[in-house]
Order: C-alpha cells, then structure tokens, then sequence
C-alpha cells in the first residue's frame, strides 16, 4: 500500500512505535507466526522505543486467544540490558574497574 | 500548528487545587516559536496548555502522536531537546531557553552532545528502583535500621502516580488517612530529603542487573554503577491500551495521562469526554473531569456490570453521566484529532451488535481499561514469572516477604500486581525490612514489625473489593 493511502486510513494500531497494525497480527498469525519472538521479527513489534510496554499485553492475549493456549505458553519478550536506549557517549566515561562478583 | 492563538487549557479555579506552585514562568521555544511555561512543569505540560498537540511524527506512517502516557511509558512524545534526541517531554522539565523540537520519525543525527560526566561507582546496602508510593515507604521505612540507600526514578520529581491523585485516602493516620494523594506524596518526598542516608537520584533509570548484584544506572550525561546488597523493584506499572479503528489520534490518551494534566498540572485534558472503563480509574477520573470543568458525555462498559467500587459508582450517578454497561468503542472518528466516537453495544461473546451505534461528538477519548505491571527490570534479572489476570498479566513469583525468585531482589507494589497506593506503601515498608532483615540478620524489631504489617495487609485484603487480588496472589505467592 502507498504511503499517503495508509496516512489517510483509520488504522488500528497495537504498537504505535512500530505502527503495527491488529490486521498485520492477524494476518501474520494465519501466515504461521506462532509465538511472540516470531511476531517481533516478523512485524518489529514492541521493539521500538518503549519496548513492548503499551502492545505486548495485547498481543499476547491475542494470541493466547488465537492458539488457544494459555498466556503462560506464550510468555513475554526477552528483556536485555540496556533497558531503554542508551547515548553511547555515556559509556565514554564509564570507569576501566575490575569488580569482584 | 505552533502557536495556537488564545488557547488556555491552564485551570484557575478548582474545588480541590491550588495551583500556588505555578510560581516563576519559563520561556522557551518549540519548533522555534515561544512558549511559556512555569517552573515546576514537564515540557509536554507547558506544551499542551497553549494549545500545543503534536510532539512528534510517527516514522511509518507520518501520522501525529501526542499526549498520551504522560508519565514515561509510551514514546509518543519523543522530541528533540537542545539537540539531545528521543527525550521523554512528559518527564523532562522545562528550563529557560531551551529548544524543543519535533521529532519527525527517526531523529537527526546527534551532532551537539554535551560531554558526559565520568561514571560514578558506588556501593550501597538497598538500591530501590522507583520513587512512587511503594519506592519512598520502601527508602524511609529501611532507613529507620542504619543501612546506606539509593533511590532512582526516571522523572523530574519524586512522588509516581501520587502526584496526581486527588482522592482522600481511607484508613488510619499511619496509612495517611484523610489525606489526599498527592499531599502524601509531598510529605513522603519531604521526609526523604531530611534521611541523610537516602541518596536520591531523579531523571535516573536504572538499566540492567549485572552478575554479583551490580547495577547499571544512567542519567542524560552520567552512568552510575551500583553494588547494591538487596534491591527493590517499585517500577509501578503502565495503562493498558485498546485495539479500535482510530485508536491512535490525538485526543485518545489513557486516564492516567489526563489525570497526570489535569490534576498534577492543573490543565484541562479536553472539554467533552467520553470514558472506556469503569473501573475505579474510569469512575475516578470521569469525576475528577467533572470537578475541573469538563464535561463527561458518557462511560462505556463493556461488561455487564460496572466495574469499580460502589462508591464512586454512585458518585458519578449522581452527577448524571451516563454508564453505557455492554457497550464497547467501535471506532474513533477525526482529521487532525479525535471529534467523535462511535460506541456499540456488544453481546455475550463481546461481538458488536450492528444497529446499536451511537455517535457521540469528543474532544478526548480516555481509556481506563486496566494497568500492567511494569516488570520489564525483573525479567531482565531473570526472575520468574507467572501470568495471573486478576493482577495485570505477567508478575513476578515472590514469597510473602517480598523477595523474588532471585535472592536479594524484592518487588513492591505495582510492579508485583495491580492494586492502590495504600497497599504499594505497605508493600513498600515489608519489602524494606525484608532488605533489612536479608543484610542485617534477623533484628527483633524490624521482623516484629514486618509481622505486623503481613497481619494488616492480610487484613486490609480481606475487602470484598480486593477479592481478585486475594484470589490472584494465591497463585504468585511461593514459599
């Protein structure tokens, strides 16, 4: 679709930093997408900025619903430091310190 | 669309506020063009009482994004500041002189950094992640025992979503009974600030859980690595969104976001609402729009029944706002933003019955339809989770004392279920004591008092309103 065609178009949107769309869920579930790391990679789902934080409720539920399993077989994205995006200027300044662990 | 001529949403009179604190404005500019501000606001505050709306482009499809978490969670409104880009405007305050700019999709290539401080290590007893209800009754009550603390929060000022609540708190004079929300946020922030040994650090996120318990913390120019003996988890949690045609125009923004407006910063979220959700945060905030001036066209419910607690049911009743119960959104309707909403009503299997819609004319939509834990720190930290619905979703296992399934790390109150701020304040307090206890060994005092606060909070849970919590951590709670 155009660009300018889909600007104009209601859209229901699940993931507004990604724009991914219920009927791209949909349609990528009913293509085989079987678990949220396949939904992630296929439509970049909960991977912008807020990580995940306003769509991965939903998109879980939709496809507990969709598979019939329950929200515990579908899980929740795998969450790696750093948690939010870091200036890589910070880590100019990070300390050369070796640390007892 | 920069300036928009005559629009004021700043509230003068309100039966509850003062608005004293507007004290010094603030001059500075966004896209180019003066706004003024006053001091003590965030920058998407200032921006949203004159009238200013659209804070950045989306990168896909170029469509306006503005209000809509209002306190951090979302990403709708990432501009540029003074050339830093992706800054949070709804948790960054405004300072004379600085230049906001839109962000358009994909920002600019960062080409004015400042230099970044060189990275501070420390050591600590307790780091705790969040300074809402839960994160300051944590620090105070750990520092009654002589422990070093760390308290992180990623806004400008400490309180979380005590700030912008107006409601007076039921319960004893221990639990800030008859106060409201945000006056207990004052007093707790207060306080803090007397502890000399409760350090502070505001507009700091803590980043990730490193082997041997260190911690990764980051300002805007500074990394701070923290060796932290126990660790608090009190990250609250974020509003849940709804999937309908039109879901992302300006105007539709969650409850909390209109209530961190309209009662935090005394600006009118819009003029004629309509409510998805009547929960306690639908009912809640349907009243409070009321007593700052809006009018409130509808609550739609799409359960048969009304959610939320009687009483602020009946309160809302008596003010004449209708409560739509099996009734749901069906879309969202507007150019630039939201101008009206159609509802339907649904049937058994929630389905929408065709021949049921009503149009209904708004300048905002809210969406009170649950919250969700923010666990994102604990699972990077590896704790175990469990979905339970009846407390928001994903949550971390955790015994009755507070500690998940990775040792000395605690969670309290949002962020391990959905519940309110009495009960995330107690939480608070039981996880500090269990820090105390984990660090110090089992000191008479402070396990005599965790006791006493297992047995209230026992007792408090045993409301009929808090039935589902009751129920939902009889499945979280491990041994």
């Amino acid at each position: 679709m155009e660009k300018d065609e889909v600007e104009k178009r209601k859209l229901t949107i699940v993931c507004r930093c990604e724009e991914v769309t219920l009927e791209d869920i949909e349609k990528a579930i009913e293509d085989g997408c079987t678990s949220l790391e396949m939904l992630r990679k296929k439509l970049r789902i909960g991977m912008g900025p807020c990580q995940g934080r306003t769509c991965i409720p939903i998109v879980v539920r939709i496809l507990a619903r969709k598979l019939g399993k329950h929200p515990d077989e579908i899980g929740y994205p795998k969450f790696r430091a750093p948690l939010v995006p870091l200036p890589i200027k910070l880590f100019e300044k990070a300390k050369e310190e070796e640390h007892e662990s | 669309m920069i300036a928009v001529p005559g629009v004021d949403r700043r509230i003068y009179q309100h039966p509850i506020l003062d608005f004293k604190w507007r004290g010094r404005k603030i001059k500075f500019y966004f896209e180019g063009k003066e706004v003024i501000g006053y001091e003590g606001e965030s920058i998407a505050a200032a921006l949203y009482a004159n009238g200013i709306e659209i804070w950045s482009l989306s990168k896909k499809y170029n469509r306006p994004r503005g209000p809509f978490c209002m306190i951090g969670k979302c990403s709708s409104c990432f501009c540029t500041v003074d050339g830093r880009p992706n800054v949070r405007i709804c948790i960054e305050p405004v300072k004379e002189g600085i230049h906001v700019q839109r962000q358009k999709g994909l920002p600019d290539i960062p080409t004015t950094w400042k230099t970044a401080e060189e990275e501070e290590i420390l050591e600590t007893d307790i780091l705790i992640i969040g300074g809402g209800p839960a994160g300051l009754s944590a620090a105070l009550k750990a520092s009654e025992y002589d422990v070093n603390i760390i308290l992180v929060d990623e806004h400008f000022k400490l309180g979380g979503q005590l700030k912008k609540q107006t409601h007076k708190f039921f319960g004893s004079k221990e639990l800030f009974g008859g106060l409201r929300g945000f006056q207990i946020a004052e007093k707790l922030t207060e306080e803090i600030k007397k502890r000399k040994n409760i350090r502070v650090l505001t507009q700091t996120t803590a980043y990730g859980l490193f082997r041997g318990n260190w911690v990764g913390l980051a300002s805007y120019n500074k990394l701070y690595r923290v060796k932290a003996k126990c660790i608090i988890v009190a990250t609250g949690a974020h509003e849940n969104y709804l999937a309908f045609p039109g879901n992302d125009l300006i105007g539709v923004m969650g409850a909390g976001g209109a209530q961190t407006l309209m009662n935090e910063y005394g600006i009118l979220p819009g003029k004629n609402v309509v409510v998805v959700g009547s929960g306690n945060v639908g009912l809640i905030v349907s009243y409070q729009l009321l007593q700052a001036g809006a009018n409130v066209k509808c609550i739609v419910e799409i359960l048969p029944h009304i959610g939320g607690w009687f009483v602020h049911a009946a309160k809302v009743r008596r003010y004449g706002i209708p409560i739509y119960v099996k009734h749901t959104v069906k879309e969202a309707i507007g150019k630039e933003r939201v101008e009206k909403v159609i509802i339907t009503q649904v049937d058994e299997k929630f389905q929408p019955i065709p021949g049921t819609e009503k149009e209904i004319e708004c300048d905002l939509l809210l969406l009170a339809v649950g919250l969700t834990p923010d666990i994102r720190f604990l699972a990077q930290a590896g704790c175990k989770m469990k979905w339970n619905s009846a407390l928001g979703g994903f949550v971390a296992l955790r015994t009755r004392y507070l500690e998940t399934t990775v040792p000395g790390v605690f969670v309290a109150g949002d962020a391990s279920k959905i519940e309110e701020a009495t009960t995330a304040m107690i939480e608070g307090q039981i996880a500090a004591l269990s820090a105390v206890i984990k660090i110090k060994g089992p000191i008479e005092k402070a396990v005599k008092e965790r006791e006493e606060l297992l047995k209230f909070l026992e007792e408090y849970r045993k409301s009929p309103v808090l039935r589902r919590t009751r129920e939902g951590l009889k499945e979280v709670v491990i041994e």
